[in-house]
């Protein structure tokens, strides 16, 4: 195969195209964007896998998660220490699932996690009401965002505990065709 | 502490064939819980050394020790006292560790489940049901008897069991499975490494024993086809055109402005399929060979718009392609001379059959396309029981993503922020019907609003047959008495008030729906498509009833095929004029409008219904047309390309993000459904009455000298039979099974039939997903019970 470029080895870009959605281009693509993020930080040589992790704050400034009000909670969600702080294999991860060649059940899964503030594997009211909160710019009412959450949990609920586990989550997230093009980051 | 406990629990039922709904059983992993009270014991101690560790990342409640990393073992502090207040410490303990709690956190948890779901993929050989795949998200603790614990042997067993379901799944699968798995990409790298048995390479084998040759061979084989198809892929990715482009639209826009431009490419895949298809068997080989007579008329400027003139000589229209067979000079009859001679015709190619077969196999294939893409669209888009729910998908499902302009992502606050406030208003409002006077008033209302559009739907559709009698006969006229001067020009009167009334009557339906106002949005775009759809395909309905009429047929004009070409082909241009007409007032000046006038920053809101409903009604034209000008697609491509380029222009500089919700799903849904049905349906009947009923005309085209364009299928297939009486088999399954209606019959009884069973099976899947909802309410109440009752026993 026509190989020119020097920041992979085969077996390395072998194994990002067998783990990810991507294909070699896209993933190469990709690393140029990494590293436009911090070309003192990132070498340009991935080969000996050097362990370079760029801070929150240069995530978040990327052009396609700068507005999103979840752009934190997609950080610590993806990182691998949870704070925000990304390596290359988190990146990739991240816009992997974030693409639209992802699988509903893998993204559901993320979604919930996301939408999980406290990382308790439920999303409970709290959760939910930061979430309202962040979709409408605390546009609403505390009594309406509390209606809100209200009826979330009244249709989503469904072994009345008060929140929502994964299973309702997904359960719900199945009757919502356009999930999977909206939770969707084009890069 | 609870060590004296003991509580008696009835056997385990270990049922032999594990099914996802047994993994509703809380009962049974309260039993190996309590068991293991004494391992709890020991890991009070290193909860607590854990706790003094970690450091809370400023969130709101302190008293939440939250675990710092999706990977490591997480051993989650007692629960928040405000859920459970009083709970005894041993009661959150035990509540900490339930499996419902240990979900998702652990790594064990997430190896174990994909442990299980390897192990059921390999038990049963086909693809599992889609039950079990999506809502089981609990670990089957019945298969392999481990406890549900964070002590690193059992993970590290539990990997190893995993990495070797992997290896005996085949390759292509295991890749899919190590996509799917929500774990980290060096975790997923590990697991491919141990999985396929090498080094991290898949090039060569580092196994001890030699291979033989057969594997070997088989072994690079393999592997070479995996590395064809990810440059395939690679390659598809390069010629992904406008990617760039449709990232800006949706990063302004949104997912449901985006739903039209790919509808757009999808339009041009279509059309160029078809051109290739005749580009390949019926133009390039007539290009080969020209006709002998020249073509008489000269060139002037107008030819692009009507496609009359020079244009109705060349390889454009029906009237150009000969009726022999191409390079055999004995068939023309023109060189006679060379012709007694018998040569041996070398490739003899057949062209009035040629031109049937590519037109008869390019439909067949666009309507398998066209089918199947409704299939996938429709089956991602409609879920058995997704009526209610609304709330809580606008919750989740309503932020697009794709967003990133700073602007449009505050639009997108504002748009969900209204939805959600109607839907609490909608709920409210639920609960106060409206009175007998209003619901009156609302009736009286829409059915005057549609009377009024079924009323001028009517009259448009007589003011278009009159229209098109008139001209029909003047250009007769003109005809007879063979004046060439005004001719071309008049032919675009017809077009022009085909186009005029398409652009005008949806601005009209507008006004109606604003004076009708309508509760629910989405009901308001429905009545609208309707209502434009009914006015296009009536008006298109009636000019090709015209144009097979028996005037236009058995007329004075020489060539009637090539006559309804150029009128399709004056219908495109019209089309594409007036959809930039429209383009430019309704976008470009309507925004320096209400820019000027109204101070305000309003600006134009792109309206996709009506803009796709323009590229349904193109694209039917195309379809109708393509059987009398084979380069009809080549021009509906070129129409399309530029479309793109001005209406993103457009969209860019004079709209902005909609205000209106739209199911971008539900609604791509139902735009290819349209594109299928009354579009391709319509074309596809047109095509048939021409090829099955209509006389072809007697002096141009391949199927001079017939009764109808089928004779030409009927006379090849008894010249087979007649060249080879082997082939008698062929004719007995075109006289038996074509021409026959009974095969048909007996085609549709058992399509009907899988239509009912179908039907059948999805209202048992309704009936058991309330009993399965049912189910689980009941289980979330024996919860509580439990718990309430692990407190009081514990409480003491």
């Amino acid at each position: 195969m026509g190989n020119k470029q020097t920041t992979f080895t085969l077996e390395q870009l072998d194994a990002y195209q067998d783990t990810t959605f991507f294909t070699k281009k896209e993933i190469l693509r990709l690393f140029y964007r990494y590293r436009d993020l911090a070309p003192q930080l990132v070498p340009p040589d991935y080969t000996n896998k050097p362990y370079v992790k760029l801070p929150y704050e240069l995530i978040g400034s990327m052009p396609e998660l700068k507005d999103n009000p979840f752009r934190q909670r997609i950080a610590e969600v993806f990182s691998e220490d949870g704070e925000g702080n990304m390596t290359l294999d988190d990146f990739l991860d991240m816009f992997s699932v974030m693409s639209e060649m992802a699988p509903r059940d893998l993204k559901a899964y993320y979604a919930f996690k996301i939408y999980d503030f406290n990382n308790d594997d439920y999303i409970c009211k709290s959760d939910l009401e930061k979430t309202v909160n962040k979709l409408t710019r605390k546009e609403l009412t505390p009594e309406e965002v509390n209606l809100v959450c209200n009826k979330v949990l009244d249709e989503a609920d469904m072994d009345n505990d008060g929140k929502l586990s994964l299973e309702d989550f997904q359960h719900m997230i199945v009757r919502a065709p356009d999930f999977l093009s909206t939770f969707h980051i084009r890069i | 502490m609870a060590h004296t406990l003991t509580f008696t629990f009835g056997p385990e039922n270990v049922s032999q064939t594990p099914s996802p709904y047994d993994e509703g059983a809380v009962h049974d992993s309260f039993h190996q819980l309590i068991q293991e009270q004494s391992w709890l014991a020991e890991q009070e101690l290193v909860e607590m050394q854990e706790m003094t560790n970690v450091t809370s990342r400023g969130r709101e409640n302190l008293a939440y020790i939250v675990s710092p990393a999706r990977q490591t073992e997480a051993c989650e502090a007692p629960e928040q006292t405000e859920e459970h207040p009083g709970f005894s410490s041993a009661t959150l303990r035990i509540l900490a560790s339930m499996p419902s709690r240990t979900i998702g956190r652990n790594r064990g948890a997430i190896l174990s489940q994909y442990y299980n779901r390897t192990a059921r993929l390999r038990r049963r050989s086909t693809r599992p049901p889609l039950q079990e795949v999506s809502h089981s998200a609990r670990p089957s603790l019945r298969q392999l008897g481990i406890d549900l614990d964070s002590s690193r042997e059992e993970e590290d067993t539990k990997r190893n069991l995993l990495v070797k379901e992997l290896q005996s799944l085949p390759a292509s699968q295991r890749v899919n499975m190590l996509q799917a798995m929500p774990l980290s990409l060096a975790e997923k790298r590990s697991l491919r490494q141990d999985s396929s048995g090498h080094s991290g390479t898949l090039r060569k084998p580092k196994t001890t024993a030699p291979l033989s040759h057969c594997s070997r061979l088989k072994y690079y084989v393999i592997i070479g086809f995996r590395n064809l198809w990810y440059s395939w892929l690679s390659f598809l990715h390069t010629l992904q055109p406008w990617h760039y482009s449709l990232k800006q639209i949706s990063g302004r826009f949104g997912s449901s402005i985006l739903s039209y431009f790919l509808f757009l490419k999808t339009l041009i895949m279509f059309n160029l399929f078809f051109f290739l298809i005749l580009l390949v068997f019926v133009v390039a080989m007539q290009a080969a060979y020209p006709p002998a007579t020249p073509n008489n008329e000269t060139f002037t400027g107008l030819e692009p718009l009507t496609g009359a003139g020079y244009f109705s000589h060349t390889l454009m229209y029906y009237g150009y392609y000969s009726n022999f067979t191409l390079n055999d000079p004995c068939a023309s009859g023109s060189n006679i001379t060379r012709c007694w001679q018998s040569q041996d015709v070398h490739l003899p190619y057949n062209m009035p059959l040629a031109y049937l077969f590519a037109v008869g196999v390019a439909f067949i294939v666009t309507c398998i396309l066209l089918v199947y893409s409704m299939s996938r669209s429709f089956g991602e888009s409609y879920r058995v029981g997704s009526a209610s729910g609304d709330l809580a998908v606008k919750v989740f499902c309503a932020w697009d993503y794709k967003v990133i302009q700073a602007r449009s992502v505050g639009l997108q606050s504002e748009n969900i922020c209204t939805q959600l406030k109607e839907c609490l208003a909608e709920r409210q409002s639920r609960s106060h019907p409206l009175n007998l006077c209003n619901r009156l008033q609302r009736l009286v209302v829409l059915l005057l609003a549609w009377m009024i559009s079924l009323g001028t739907v009517l009259g448009c559709v007589i003011a278009v047959y009159y229209f098109s009698e008139y001209i029909h006969q003047v250009h007769h006229d003109r005809l007879t008495r063979s004046m060439q001067t005004g001719n071309e020009a008049l032919l675009l009167a017809l077009p022009l008030l085909v186009s005029l009334i398409n652009l005008l009557m949806p601005y009209m339906y507008n006004f109606l729906a604003a004076w009708e106002k309508q509760e629910s949005p989405v009901l308001e775009v429905y009545i609208a498509i309707c209502r434009n759809l009914i006015l296009k395909m009536v008006i298109l309905g009636l000019l090709c009833y015209h144009w097979l009429s028996r005037k236009v047929t058995s007329s004075k004009i020489k060539c009637w095929e090539t006559y309804v070409g150029q009128e399709l082909y004056r219908l495109v241009m019209m089309d594409f004029i007036f959809t930039l007409l429209d383009t430019f007032f309704g976008e470009l000046i309507w925004r320096i409008i209400l820019e000027g006038k109204k101070q305000s920053k309003q600006r134009p809101e792109f309206d996709i219904a009506r803009n796709v409903l323009e590229l349904i009604y193109g694209q039917t034209l195309t379809w109708l047309g393509v059987f009398f000008a084979p380069l009809l697609p080549a021009v509906q491509i070129l129409k399309l390309v530029l479309l793109f380029y001005i209406k993103k222009t457009s969209l860019m500089r004079n709209c902005q993000s909609p205000s209106k919700p739209w199911r971008a799903s539900h609604m791509s849904t139902i735009f290819i459904t349209l594109l299928c049905f009354p579009s391709f349906l319509g074309a596809s009947i047109f095509l048939s009455y021409t090829i099955w009923s209509v006389r072809p005309s007697e002096k141009c085209g391949p199927f001079q000298s017939l009764a109808t364009i089928y004779d030409s299928g009927k006379m090849w297939v008894t010249q087979l039979e007649k060249s080879n009486p082997n082939l008698t088999w062929f004719t007995w399954i075109h006289q038996h099974m074509i021409q026959n209606t009974f095969f048909l019959f007996v085609i549709s009884g058992i399509l009907l039939s899988v239509i009912y069973l179908n039907i059948q099976v999805v209202k048992g899947q309704r009936r058991v997903i309330s009993l399965l909802k049912e189910q689980i309410a009941n289980e979330g109440e024996d919860k509580t019970f439990l718990i309430q009752k692990l407190h009081a026993v514990y409480g003491k």
